[in-house]
């Protein structure tokens, strides 16, 4: 077994309204800050795993993105993985 | 013999009270239930009420869904058994799958805590039965994350079937076609996100919550699950 350190960055999917991302978007232009569009707030899950290999790992973390990490409905999710605990 | 209202109670639900008070006073029997017990006992119907369900950590209801109460909730919705969530309830309801679509932050990114109108768009369902198609109700909202979403082919299919419930006179939070509350294809699982047992008494300002739990308990005392018009 070795130790996986994961990222999986939630975000809503292309489509779905993001208040929080439109108000900072339009907040920016007000403090200076000109020329950025497409705003989007997401959250970002960090944790260590255990596993045989980094297929497997990358395996499990999907299969928690789908049943937990995620409302797929709304959601989608990108997974990093590296070697080592984070 | 009364009927039994199981109320699920979960680590941060804060209505199972007024839910309860509202029901007795309909001449029901309410039972709080807690969530880590697999059961609904006795229930003939269950509501899950309004709150923060687990902090609403994650997402609102994405950790109550997994409550051992909740496989006992699934499968008395899956007999035929009347469900409603309320609020926090609705959304745990929609993280479950025992009904579609998502709940996300209110447009304008405000918590709303205001009385609304919504108007009865069916009455074929476990919470809508004694009210009167187009009938409007002063029902107070209490929410952050109550702007139901859905794909566009889900919202075909909600607005074919006849599934949407109830529907904001004036859209308070960005809901998708201004849809307040849903039912399943069953008929049996209800969520909304007004509150009917805050619009119980005349000194909450309303009564208008009464035909909708009053609803819930004349499904609840046959238990015969409605048919579908589909």
């Amino acid at each position: 077994m070795s130790a996986f350190s994961v990222l999986v960055e939630v975000s809503l999917r292309p489509g779905i309204a993001d208040p929080q991302g439109s108000t900072i978007e339009r907040s920016l232009p007000a403090l200076g800050f000109d020329g950025v569009e497409g705003v989007r707030v997401g959250k970002a899950i960090r944790f260590s795993i255990e596993a045989p290999d980094e297929e497997s790992a990358r395996k499990q973390v999907g299969e928690m993105c789908d049943k937990f990490l995620t409302n797929p409905v709304i959601e989608s999710a990108r997974v990093t993985i590296e070697s080592g605990r984070s | 013999m009364t009927v039994v209202v199981g109320i699920v109670l979960f680590p941060g639900s804060n209505c199972e009270h007024d839910v309860a008070e509202a029901l007795e006073l309909l001449g029901a029997t309410p039972r709080v239930l807690w969530h880590g017990d697999a059961t609904v006992a006795d229930a003939d119907a269950v509501v899950l009420p309004g709150g923060f369900a687990h902090g609403d950590y994650l997402r609102p209801g994405a950790i109550a869904r997994f409550s051992p109460a909740m496989d006992a909730v699934s499968r008395f919705a899956a007999e035929g058994g009347p469900v409603v969530g309320i609020c926090n309830g609705f959304q745990v309801l929609t993280e479950a799958g025992l009904l579609p679509g998502a709940l996300q932050k209110n447009r304008g990114l405000s918590f709303l805590c205001q009385t609304v109108e919504v108007r009865v768009e069916s009455t074929n369902s476990v919470l809508t039965s004694a009210a009167e198609r187009g009938q409007i109700l002063r029902v107070p909202i209490n929410h952050f994350e109550g702007n139901f979403t859905c794909d566009p082919e889900t919202l075909r299919e909600l607005i074919a079937e006849d599934q949407v419930v109830v529907r904001y006179v004036d859209n308070p939070n960005g809901s998708v076609d201004d849809i307040a509350g849903i039912c399943n294809r069953q008929r049996n699982v209800v969520g909304l996100m007004p509150h009917p047992e805050r619009a119980s008494r005349a000194q909450l300002g309303s009564t208008d919550g009464l035909v909708l739990l009053g609803s819930l308990l004349a499904a609840a005392g046959s238990r015969t699950p409605i048919a579908s018009t589909a």
